[in-house]
């Protein structure tokens, strides 16, 4: 901690102070009557820091001492809704285009990673396993609500209506890329569709989220909430306490979303935390919590949107823990059968797949049937094919986009190193590939 | 901690014939070690030889690390010795310094030096300040290291040096080996020493095969912390070098060769302490200096020893101004073409030592 917020926790600890010496006034005047507050043989206590019973018997908690936090479910592995009461009110265009969007992301990875395989891009992270998440929690959103992505949710994008063009070009770093080609592939952003630009560096979008939640809820009638999503990994740093610790704290109206995939490359999250998962550290800090199941796209739907209108409507954090399986290996750069065996991947493959789950509802519900999955599936092979062709084919960024963007405005050293270049190409056209590049 | 990259280059690279040892070693007394079993060996000699030490960090243990540098240590020494963490560079460093003061010998991995910027309180106000500020009473003898510097393909968040931050806290020693035998020397002179180390290893050298002597080889070899190292002869400019900077100045001194200019050529081995001594007496025989290293210009490497050089009596030695050649001043782009163009290579090397030489610094530095 340096001077300067030295300086600013003294001040927040002041207005604290008076916060509390109000509110203790206020009491005083107002409770008279409640016992607790008796001047002798007090029963419970008010410290600062706790209000909680006295006792006079010792005893240690544990992570036993409570039940595990249940995991909510709207459907079983069949499709079929366990409790009709709690089926969501989606309409049909939508059920079928959010069905569409998971299989774009299993279309979309499936080939993406043979290209990287092959040389073509130089990373790529698949999502198996995980689309019910992105797609349940999506289509339960306004799209004016801010989201920020770790990196695996390549389905929020689609469905939130990224196009298929926009996220091939920004693999292919292109003049296309929104992101001028200057990040990694899978680092994917759009301002315009609220989707904060995915940064590699684990956990720092968490309380950068917070903050943009801290920012919305400054507005007059504010009606928009931040959706962070984190992997269980990520929920080790540091970052990720003082997120949670400030969403609660700041009261900000952010849904905390852990995709909990069971593996952070290769360390289990049997070895990343002890306790009940992440969710448990919700309460301890003041969070309002759910567990669902992330398999399960319809649970996810209902989870998301409850807690967004909670989020709004109170100005509070909500953290949701969406179980699931991570059924790709953590990047191109990982071999997962290393460390686990395929018995356990195919598991989740099968019997636990978002996919299936949701195609098997869709199918009661006579919205889908196995000719549509057959064209559905092709087009999305092919419109990826496709786009993946023209891409490679696209011109490079302007030259000048090289120049651009370090600082808001140009300094007049890179001003001038850009006049140079200009010079020098037009000095020396035919010893540069100038017509690979984007031109004016 | 990030996405964890090893880059298709990497993966490349680790294909090159990293164990494929030559078979003349009889002949030439030496053999081609990759610096990434160099690094190996040095942490397993020297966990063989004192079981304070141990080593932590994430993907270290069944993984091997995610550069497989601590391959096979886990097997050997157990999940005592060899732990995994969760994923927190601030919890892990936090913790190695503890462990530390208590006594033991932490070698602190990090992913990629991208990743410690989390864990960078830890190593600059505990590690670096802790003797100091305990009057002498507590001393802090730890390691860290990693992947420092550019990787390929990576891009700006995955892709910086490391060395300035490092070198310009007191109390740390920041070492940034290129050879193999750098590497087991200088990291088992870490492993040993009583302070703080900064380790800034380069990801892009882990799977390049470099002769080592069958001295290098012994348990007992070191390299000792803070001496620089002459790893090349010559009498018309001096090339004082950084980690990888070394590999541009060599090629670029092969070329030079070519053109009658012989270049001497210092690798740093320590960047905190600085073997000013070495560079000084190169600087008196060559009377001309460039320095070369991958990270940013401002306030980088070269600028502290173009600095040390004025206000010393080598700045009488010179016939004409120093020049750096550094990475350019810019986030590392993701394009490979602007990759290549923002780090160092030979060519940059020779333009600089030919400007320096012509006295035409007033031409380069218009570029």
């Amino acid at each position: 901690m340096n001077y300067v917020s030295d300086k600013m926790a003294l001040k927040t600890g002041a207005c604290v102070l008076r916060l509390n010496a109000l509110r203790n006034a206020i009491r005083l005047l107002s409770t008279h009557t409640r016992p607790e507050v008796a001047q002798n043989n007090t029963k419970y206590a008010e410290f600062p820091g706790a209000k909680a019973p006295y006792v006079t018997e010792m005893k240690f908690l544990n992570e036993s001492s409570y039940d595990p936090i249940p995991i909510y479910r709207v459907m079983d592995n069949n499709g079929n809704v366990l409790d009709i009461r709690e089926e969501p009110r989606i309409d049909t265009e939508e059920l079928k285009k959010m069905y569409k969007t998971m299989v774009q992301i299993n279309q979309l990875d499936k080939i993406l990673y043979e290209s990287q395989r092959q040389g073509r891009i130089s990373f790529y992270m698949t999502n198996y396993g995980e689309e019910g998440i992105h797609v349940g929690t999506t289509a339960a959103l306004s799209p004016r609500d801010l989201i920020f992505c770790q990196y695996r949710e390549v389905g929020v994008f689609l469905h939130r209506g990224v196009t298929i063009t926009e996220l091939i070009n920004q693999c292919y770093g292109n003049h296309e890329d929104p992101g001028k080609g200057r990040q990694m592939p899978v680092h994917y952003g759009d301002k315009h569709r609220n989707l904060a630009t995915i940064s590699s560096p684990l956990a720092t979008q968490m309380p950068q989220a917070v903050g943009a939640a801290y920012a919305f809820k400054r507005q007059p009638n504010n009606d928009r909430c931040v959706v962070c999503f984190f992997g269980d990994g990520a929920a080790s740093e540091g970052d990720a306490f003082s997120a949670f610790n400030f969403a609660a704290t700041l009261d900000c109206p952010v849904v905390l979303l852990c995709r909990n995939n069971g593996y952070a490359i290769s360390t289990p999250t049997s070895e990343q935390y002890r306790g009940d998962g992440i969710a448990a550290r919700g309460p301890a800090l003041g969070i309002r919590t759910v567990r669902v199941d992330g398999t399960d796209t319809l649970a996810v739907y209902n989870a998301v949107q409850q807690a967004r209108d909670y989020a709004i409507a109170n100005n509070k954090p909500v953290l949701i823990e969406a179980m699931s399986y991570r059924v790709g290996h953590h990047s191109t750069s990982d071999d997962s059968t290393a460390y686990r065996s395929v018995e356990e991947i195919q598991k989740w493959t099968k019997d636990e797949s978002p996919l299936q789950k949701f195609k098997l509802y869709l199918e009661a519900k006579g919205l889908w049937n196995p000719e549509e999955e057959k064209a559905m599936v092709k087009e999305s092979r092919d419109t990826v094919v496709r786009t993946m062709q023209e891409a490679e084919k696209k011109k490079l960024p302007h030259w000048k986009e090289m120049f651009e963007d370090v600082y808001y405005d140009m300094p007049p050293r890179i001003q001038k190193q850009m006049k140079q270049m200009e010079e020098h190409l037009k000095k020396y056209p035919d010893k540069y590939p100038i017509d690979r590049y984007q031109s004016e | 901690m990030g996405l964890k990259s090893s880059p298709v280059l990497f993966h490349w690279l680790s294909r090159l014939p990293s164990r494929n040892f030559s078979t003349s070693r009889a002949l030439l007394a030496t053999k081609p070690v990759t610096m990434r079993d160099a690094l190996n060996q040095a942490q397993d000699e020297e966990m063989q030889k004192d079981d304070r030490v141990f080593i932590m960090g994430e993907e270290v243990a069944q993984y091997d690390g995610a550069y497989k540098v601590t391959r096979g240590l886990w097997k050997k020494y157990g999940d005592k010795r060899v732990i995994d963490t969760p994923i927190t560079e601030m919890g892990f460093s936090g913790l190695a310094v503890g462990a530390a003061m208590a006594g033991l010998r932490p070698i602190c991995e990090f992913m990629t030096y991208n990743f410690a910027l989390q864990a960078i309180d830890h190593v600059v106000n505990s590690a670096a300040k802790a003797f100091y500020m305990s009057a002498g009473l507590i001393n802090v003898p730890i390691v860290f290291r990693g992947p420092n510097g550019a990787s390929a393909g990576v891009a700006a968040q995955h892709s910086q040096c490391f060395a300035a931050w490092y070198s310009q806290c007191p109390g740390l020693k920041v070492v940034m080996p290129y050879t193999s035998e750098d590497a087991k020397g200088l990291l088992k002179s870490a492993i040993r020493d009583p302070d703080p180390v900064v380790v800034l290893e380069d990801e892009l050298l882990y799977g390049l095969p470099f002769p080592m002597s069958d001295e290098a080889l012994s348990p007992d070899f070191l390299v000792p912390i803070g001496k620089a190292k002459i790893e090349r002869e010559g009498r018309h400019v001096t090339l004082v070098c950084a980690g990888r900077g070394n590999e541009h100045a060599l090629g670029a001194a092969k070329i030079l060769a070519g053109k009658g200019v012989e270049c001497e050529i210092i690798n740093l081995r320590s960047i905190r302490p600085l073997d000013f001594d070495t560079i000084a007496r190169s600087i008196a025989k060559t009377h001309h200096l460039v320095t070369v290293e991958q990270g940013w210009p401002h306030c980088g490497i070269g600028a502290e020893i173009c600095a040390r050089v004025m206000e010393s009596p080598s700045f009488f030695e010179l016939d004409a101004p120093a020049w750096r050649v550094t990475g350019v001043d810019v986030p590392m782009p993701y394009s490979r073409t602007l990759e290549a163009m923002a780090l160092p290579a030979p060519a940059d090397v020779v333009a600089a030592v030919s400007a320096v030489l012509g006295n035409k610094i007033s031409a380069v530095s218009s570029q």
